[in-house]
């Protein structure tokens, strides 16, 4: 672990360079939730959602994914428990994610891990991860990037729902925030050609998966199938060379 | 606030927390193995294009492959785009124009 600001995790301050330090990284999520909040926004308030229940909504779950899924349920009339359930298979991703950063956020106080894991999201995880990966990155900068993507989400998502049918539907490009975030994201984590077989695996047996089972599950199931077959690969093409070290080994 | 939407966020808000507390919480500080470890460091890669290659290329219901839409077309670009740069602002900011423009543009 490259993060030695141990003092740190301890005191309750928030020094001004761990805040700009966290802004600076997360600002482009922020940005780009401004267009997706307003989309979800707008779908809450067709589906009969008030500003303030979609503020709730934002605040309680946090899960831009889940949320769209959520409201597009709600407004065709499903239930309490598919609702959740369909929420719960969304964001089972998140497992991953969290068992990821676990790996550099050892050492940290049980209230500190505790807050950051209610902030994991897509967005939060590969900036963090990046940051963990290639920069001087503790807890405190990624509670200030989780938190800071946390209001910004609440923020936009009520903006949306009470001025969001002036926005004409399409406009500015709205409806590509959220690839383009993903592709920026994604290209942080191509740090070798280990990493783009695994992306490109990932990416063509979800497709693939997709077209069979039907809902989301293909996120999980390509992952985890690729993941692995990247470690067999890995293991395979590294087999002569000497052991693999702790972290990060690039092909 | 109508009940049942308080249920159905308050049970989202719980399905939600728990797959993201659970592994941070307990994994966080213990020595994993080694082949555990590379595997989770090829999640992060994994997830995102699992995220987007469906989203750029299967629509419909039900669900189809579709190589060539203005998604997909404008995603190359943009995927240069942030290789050059590695800057996630801008490269969401082209993304949308790009989107925007071409839509505007083929009517």
């Amino acid at each position: 672990m490259k993060s030695s600001e141990k003092e740190m995790d301890q005191g309750v301050s928030l020094s001004s360079q761990v805040l700009i330090e966290g802004l600076r990284a997360v600002w482009p999520v922020c940005f780009g939730y401004l267009p997706l909040g307003l989309a979800l926004g707008v779908l809450a308030q067709k589906s009969g959602m008030t500003p303030v229940e979609t503020g709730f909504m934002s605040l309680f779950v946090f899960a831009g994914s889940g949320q769209f899924i959520a409201v597009s349920m709600l407004a065709q009339g499903a239930g309490a428990t598919a609702i959740i359930m369909t929420t719960f298979m969304v964001n089972l991703r998140h497992l991953l994610m969290s068992s990821s950063l676990s790996v550099y956020l050892g050492g940290s106080s049980r209230s500190r891990l505790t807050l950051f894991s209610l902030g994991i999201v897509d967005e939060t995880f590969a900036v963090n991860m990046e940051r963990f990966i290639n920069a001087s990155w503790d807890i405190n900068r990624g509670l200030v990037v989780n938190f800071a993507a946390y209001f910004s989400w609440i923020a936009s998502t009520v903006i949306g729902s009470m001025c969001g049918q002036f926005v004409e539907k399409g406009a500015y490009g709205i409806d590509y925030a959220l690839i383009a975030m993903f592709i920026g994201l994604l290209v942080f984590q191509l740090k070798g050609s280990i990493y783009c077989i695994t992306g490109l695996l990932a990416g063509t047996i979800a497709v693939a998966v997709s077209l069979v089972v039907p809902g989301n599950s293909y996120i999980v199931i390509g992952s985890i199938i690729a993941a692995t077959l990247g470690v067999v690969i890995r293991r395979t093409l590294g087999r002569d060379r000497t052991h693999s070290n702790e972290e990060g080994v690039v092909l | 606030m109508n009940p049942e939407l308080v249920v159905i966020i308050l049970g989202m808000s719980a399905v939600s927390f728990v797959p993201r507390f659970v592994p941070l919480f307990f994994l966080s500080g213990k020595s994993l193995p080694t082949w555990f470890r590379e595997w989770l460091d090829l999640i992060p890669v994994a997830i995102l294009s699992a995220l987007l290659l469906p989203a750029l290329v299967v629509s419909g219901e039900p669900a189809q492959v579709d190589w060539l839409n203005l998604k997909s077309v404008v995603a190359i670009p943009t995927l240069a785009f942030a290789l050059k740069t590695r800057s996630l602002g801008g490269t969401i900011i082209l993304g949308m124009a790009l989107y925007w423009g071409a839509g505007v543009y083929l009517g």
